[in-house]
C-alpha cells in the first residue's frame, strides 16, 4: 500500500495546502462588500478543465491502488513472472506518437490554424486505435504462448492492468470521436478547441500511466 | 482576477424552464429535483434495510421462534442491511441528496455545473439499487458474506449467495461508484467554480464544507472499493486467485493457490475507513448549521471547524488498518495505526467542543431540528469514546468481532448521522415544500427514536464486554450468554421494532404536511444562509430569478450586538443592516 499512500499523500497534500492557503489569514466574521476582489470562482479557468483535473486524481487513485495490489500480491510464492511480448514496445511507440500528434493538434487549435486540426486529430486517433489493436494482439500472443489468465496472478495482472488502461483509452476515444466528427462535418477549430486541449492532457496522462505500468510489468 | 460569474460567463447556458412532466420530474436536470429523487430513493431503500434489520433482530432476540428466518437468510439480511445503510442510504442521501440540494443553493449558483451528468448520476444510482434488490431474487439469493465481503468465504461454497448474489453485489457497487463519481465531479467543481459573487471559501456554510470534503474523500477512496470489487469478480468469474488462497474444501483441495485475503482487507478498509468519514463529515457540517441557527449564535470557532474538517479528511486515509488489528499484522504497524487513530480523535473532539460552546449561552429554540442536532452531540460523543477504546490494540484484541464493535459503529455511524439526517430534513422541509411539518408528530418521532436507539445500543456494549461475538445466527448455551444477556437481547429487539415503527410517524408527517402543513414562508427559521433568501419558496428552476445574489458576510451573523434583528442574511451589505436594540446573546 505504500505506493497508493505516496500518490494519495501527494494529492491530499496538494488539496490541503491549497485549501489552507485559501483559508489562512482570513477573518470570515468580518463583513466586506462583494466587490471584484472577492471572486466566486477559485480557478481562473474553464470548469471543464477543473473537472478533468479532479477526474485525473480519481484515475490516479485507481491505478495507484492496482499497482499497490500488484506489488503486494507479487510477494506470494506462487508468483511466476511472464515474458512480455516485444510487441508492447511497438505499442508504446504508437501511444507516444499519438500523444505527440495530439499535442501538435492542440497547438494548431490554439493558434486557430484550421487546416492542421483535421489531419492532426485523425492521425492522433488512428495511432491510438493502433495502440489498442496492438494490445489485443499482445493478449493473443500471450494466450498462444500459454500464459492463460487464470494460470498465475502475474498473467492475471497483465490482462487486468492492460484492460483497465485500455478502457480509459476507449473513454478518451469517445470524446475524440465527437470532436473529429465535428471537424469533418465542417466545424471550425474554435468549436473543438477546448475538447482538444483537454484530450491532450488526458492523452499525456494515459501515456504516463502506461509507461509506469509497462515499466513495472517489464521489471517484475 | 476580475469577477465573472459562471452563469454570465457561459452565454450559451440558458435556463430553459422544463415544461413537460417528464422533463420536470423524471429526466430532470434541476439539482433540486435530482436531490429529491436521490433522497426519496435512498430513504426507500433505507426502509428496506430497516425491515431486514427487524427480521434478523427477531432471531437474535427470540432465537428460533420465527421459522421464516434460517441461518441462510439471516446472513443475507445482515449483509444487505449493512451494505444498504452505509452506501445506498447514507452516502447517497448525504452527498446525492443534501449535496445536490444545498451546494448550489447555499453558494448562490443556478445549478450544478454539469446538469446532464448530474441527471445521469441519479439514474445510474437507481440502477445500482435495482441490481442490489435483484440479487435477492436470483438463484441462491443475495450474498451473505457480511458487509465487508471478505474473501475467501464471500466466494466459496457454503456462504449464501456465492453463485449470483455476490456477483450482483459487486456489480451493483461498481455501478454505484460510477454514479458517485459523476455526482462527485459535479459537487467539487461546483464548489470550486460556481460560487456567487462575494462567496469566498471561508464564507461557505459548514454544510457545504462537510459535503465538499466528504466528496473529495469519496472520489479518492471509492476507487479502492472498485479495485477490490473488480479483482474479486475476476476471482469469482474467471478463476484467477488474487485473493483466493490454497484451500481445502470438504476434503478436496480447490484449484486456487497463493491468493492473499489480507490484500483484500487492505483494499477494503482503505476505502472503508474514509467511508465512515464520508458519512460523518456531511453530518458534522449539517449539524453545525442546525445548531447555530436554532441557538441564534454564530458557530463557535468557524475557522477551527473548517480546519478540523480538512484535517480529518487527510488523516482518515492513514488509519485504515485499525480494522485489521486481529489479522496478524506486524506489531509496529499496529502501533503506528493506533497512534494515527488516536490523533484523528483530536480534530474530532475539537468539533464536539465547538458544538457545545456554540450552545453555551445561546438563545436555544428546542424545535424538532434542534432536538435532533443536540441528540447528535450525545450519541456522537458516546460512539467516539468507544472508538478510543477500540483504537488501542490491546483493548481491541478481545473486543474485536464482538457486539462492542457493533455498538460502537452503530452509535457513531448509524444513530448519529441518521439523527442529523432527520434534523436536516425537518430543517429544510419548509424550503423544499413551502410548508411546515407537524411539530407534535416531529417531537414524538424524535423522542421515540432517540430513547429507542439508546435502549437498543447501550446494552449492546455490555454484550460486547461479555464477549458475545457478532455475526452468529444462534448463541446456544454458551458461557458468554448468561440469562441477563438473553433477556437483554429480547429487550433490544423490542426496542428495535419500536424504532422501526416510529419511522412510520416520520413518513406520515412528511406526506401529510405536503398538503396540510402550515405555509412556511421563505425563511421560517430566520436564517442567514443563501438558500433561505431565494425569491420563491420552493425555489424555482434557476433558483435566483433574474440576478444572482451577492454575498457580503459569512453565514453566521446571528445575534450580532447592536443590530435590530437577531440575524443578518448573507446578502445584506454592511450599510443596510438595521441598527437597534442590543441583541447580545444574554438578552
Ligand atoms: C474517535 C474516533 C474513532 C475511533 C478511534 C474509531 C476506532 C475504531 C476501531 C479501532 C474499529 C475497529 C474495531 C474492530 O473491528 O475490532 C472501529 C470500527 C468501526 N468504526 Fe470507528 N472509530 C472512530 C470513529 C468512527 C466514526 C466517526 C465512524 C463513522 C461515522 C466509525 C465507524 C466505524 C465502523 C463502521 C466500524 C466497524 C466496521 C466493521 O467492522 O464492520 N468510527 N472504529
Ligand atoms: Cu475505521
Amino acid at each position: 500500500m505504500y505506493i497508493t499512500l505516496i500518490f494519495l499523500g501527494i494529492i491530499m497534500a496538494t488539496v490541503i495546502v491549497w485549501l489552507l492557503r485559501q483559508t489562512f489569514n482570513t477573518q470570515p466574521w468580518i463583513s466586506e462588500a462583494a466587490d471584484n476582489e472577492v471572486s466566486g470562482a477559485s480557478m481562473d479557468t474553464n470548469t471543464k478543465a477543473v473537472a478533468l483535473t479532479v477526474f485525473l486524481a480519481v484515475a490516479t487513485s485507481v491505478f495507484a491502488l492496482f499497482i499497490s495490489a500488484y506489488t503486494i500480491r507479487m510477494e506470494e510464492p506462487d508468483w511466476r513472472p511472464i515474458t512480455e511480448p516485444t510487441l508492447l514496445w511497438a505499442n508504446t511507440l504508437m501511444l507516444i506518437l499519438a500523444s505527440i500528434a495530439y499535442h501538435w493538434t492542440r497547438g494548431a487549435a490554439v493558434k486557430g490554424i484550421d487546416s492542421r486540426v483535421k489531419p492532426g486529430l485523425t492521425v492522433a486517433g488512428v495511432l491510438t486505435v493502433l495502440f489498442l489493436i496492438g494490445q489485443l494482439v499482445a493478449w493473443q500472443q500471450l494466450n498462444a504462448a500459454g500464459y492463460y489468465l487464470d494460470l498465475n496472478p502475474a498473467n492475471a495482472f497483465f490482462f487486468l492492468l492492460t484492460a483497465v488502461h485500455g478502457l480509459h483509452m476507449l473513454g478518451g476515444l469517445w470524446v475524440w470521436a465527437r470532436s473529429t466528427m465535428k471537424v469533418w462535418t465542417g466545424a471550425d477549430s474554435d468549436s473543438v478547441r477546448l475538447s482538444i486541449e483537454l484530450c491532450t492532457v488526458y492523452w499525456h496522462f494515459l501515456l504516463l500511466v502506461w509507461i509506469v505500468l509497462f515499466g513495472m510489468l517489464l521489471s517484475t | 482576477m476580475a469577477y465573472v460569474s459562471i452563469a454570465d460567463r457561459d452565454h450559451e447556458v440558458e435556463h430553459h424552464d422544463p415544461d413537460t412532466f417528464i422533463s420536470k420530474y423524471v429526466w430532470s436536470q434541476d439539482h433540486k429535483v435530482i436531490a429529491i429523487q436521490y433522497g426519496v430513493l435512498a430513504i426507500l431503500i433505507g426502509l428496506v434495510g430497516m425491515l431486514l434489520s427487524s427480521a434478523f433482530r427477531l432471531q437474535l432476540g427470540f432465537p428460533d421462534m420465527f421459522e421464516f428466518i434460517n441461518p441462510e437468510n439471516y446472513y443475507q439480511f445482515v449483509t444487505i442491511h449493512g451494505m444498504i445503510m452505509v452506501i445506498y442510504l447514507l452516502t447517497a442521501l448525504f452527498l446525492g441528496g443534501f449535496g445536490n440540494y444545498l451546494i448550489p443553493l447555499q453558494l448562490g449558483s443556478r445549478d450544478m455545473v454539469f446538469p446532464f451528468m448530474n441527471m445521469l448520476s441519479v439514474w445510474v444510482y437507481a440502477l445500482s439499487v435495482l441490481i442490489l434488490v435483484a440479487s435477492f431474487f436470483v438463484p441462491g439469493g443475495a450474498t451473505g458474506a457480511g458487509w465487508t465481503l471478505y474473501p475467501p468465504h464471500a466466494i466459496s461454497p457454503g456462504t449464501p449467495g456465492t453463485d449470483w448474489g455476490i456477483v450482483l453485489m459487486l456489480l451493483s457497487l461498481a455501478v454505484f461508484i460510477v454514479a458517485f463519481t459523476m455526482g462527485g465531479l459535479n459537487y467539487v467543481t461546483t464548489v470550486l467554480q460556481a460560487r456567487c459573487k462575494g462567496m469566498t471559501l471561508m464564507r461557505m456554510p459548514l454544510s457545504v464544507w462537510g459535503i465538499f470534503m466528504a466528496t473529495i474523500l469519496g472520489l479518492l477512496a471509492f476507487p479502492a472499493l472498485l479495485v477490490s470489487a473488480i479483482m474479486m469478480l475476476f476471482d469469482k468469474l474467471l478463476g484467477t486467485s488474487f485473493f483466493m488462497p490454497a484451500m481445502i474444501q470438504a476434503g478436496v483441495a480447490t484449484d486456487t493457490v497463493g491468493g492473499s485475503p489480507v490484500l483484500f482487507q487492505h483494499l477494503f478498509w482503505f476505502f472503508g475507513h474514509p467511508e465512515v468519514y464520508i458519512v460523518a463529515l456531511p453530518a458534522f457540517g449539517l449539524v453545525s448549521d442546525l445548531l447555530s441557527t436554532h441557538a441564534r449564535k454564530n458557530i463557535f470557532g468557524y475557522r477551527m471547524m473548517v480546519w478540523a474538517i480538512i484535517a480529518i479528511g487527510g488523516l482518515s486515509f492513514i488509519v485504515w488498518a485499525h480494522h485489521m488489528y486481529v489479522s496478524g499484522m506486524n506489531p509496529y504497524f499496529g502501533f503506528f495505526f493506533a497512534t494515527t487513530t488516536l490523533i484523528i480523535a483530536v480534530p474530532t473532539a475539537l468539533k464536539v467542543y465547538n458544538w457545545v460552546l456554540t450552545l453555551w449561552q445561546g438563545n436555544i429554540h428546542l424545535r424538532v431540528p434542534m432536538l435532533f442536532a443536540i441528540a447528535f452531540i450525545f450519541t456522537f460523543t458516546h460512539g467516539g469514546l468507544t472508538g478510543l477504546f477500540l483504537g488501542n490494540v490491546t483493548i481491541d484484541l478481545p473486543l474485536s468481532d464482538t457486539y462492542f464493535v457493533v455498538a460502537h459503529f452503530h452509535m457513531v455511524m448509524g444513530v448519529s448521522p441518521v439523527l442529523v439526517v432527520f434534523g436536516a430534513i425537518y430543517h429544510w422541509y419548509p424550503k423544499m415544500t413551502g410548508r411546515m411539518y407537524n411539530e407534535t408528530l416531529g417531537k414524538w418521532h424524535f423522542w421515540l427514536t432517540f430513547l429507542g436507539t439508546y435502549s437498543l445500543y447501550l446494552p449492546m456494549h455490555y454484550l460486547g464486554f461479555l464477549g458475545v461475538p457478532r455475526r452468529y445466527f444462534a448463541m446456544g448455551n454458551t458461557e458468554f450468554m448468561p440469562d441477563s444477556a438473553v433477556t437483554l437481547n429480547a429487550s433490544m429487539t423490542i426496542s428495535a421494532l419500536i424504532i422501526a415503527a416510529t419511522q412510520l410517524i416520520f413518513i406520515y408527517n412528511m406526506i401529510w404536511s405536503l398538503k396540510h402543513g402550515e405555509k412556511s414562508g421563505g425563511n421560517p427559521w430566520k436564517s442567514t444562509s443563501l438558500e433561505w433568501q431565494t425569491p420563491d419558496t420552493p425555489p424555482k428552476h434557476g433558483n435566483w430569478g433574474h440576478s444572482l445574489p451577492e454575498v457580503h458576510r459569512w453565514a453566521y451573523d446571528y445575534s450580532v450586538p447592536g443590530q435590530a434583528e437577531d440575524f443578518t442574511p448573507q446578502t445584506v451589505p454592511e450599510s443596510e443592516v438595521p441598527v437597534g436594540r442590543d441583541h447580545g446573546v444574554d438578552s
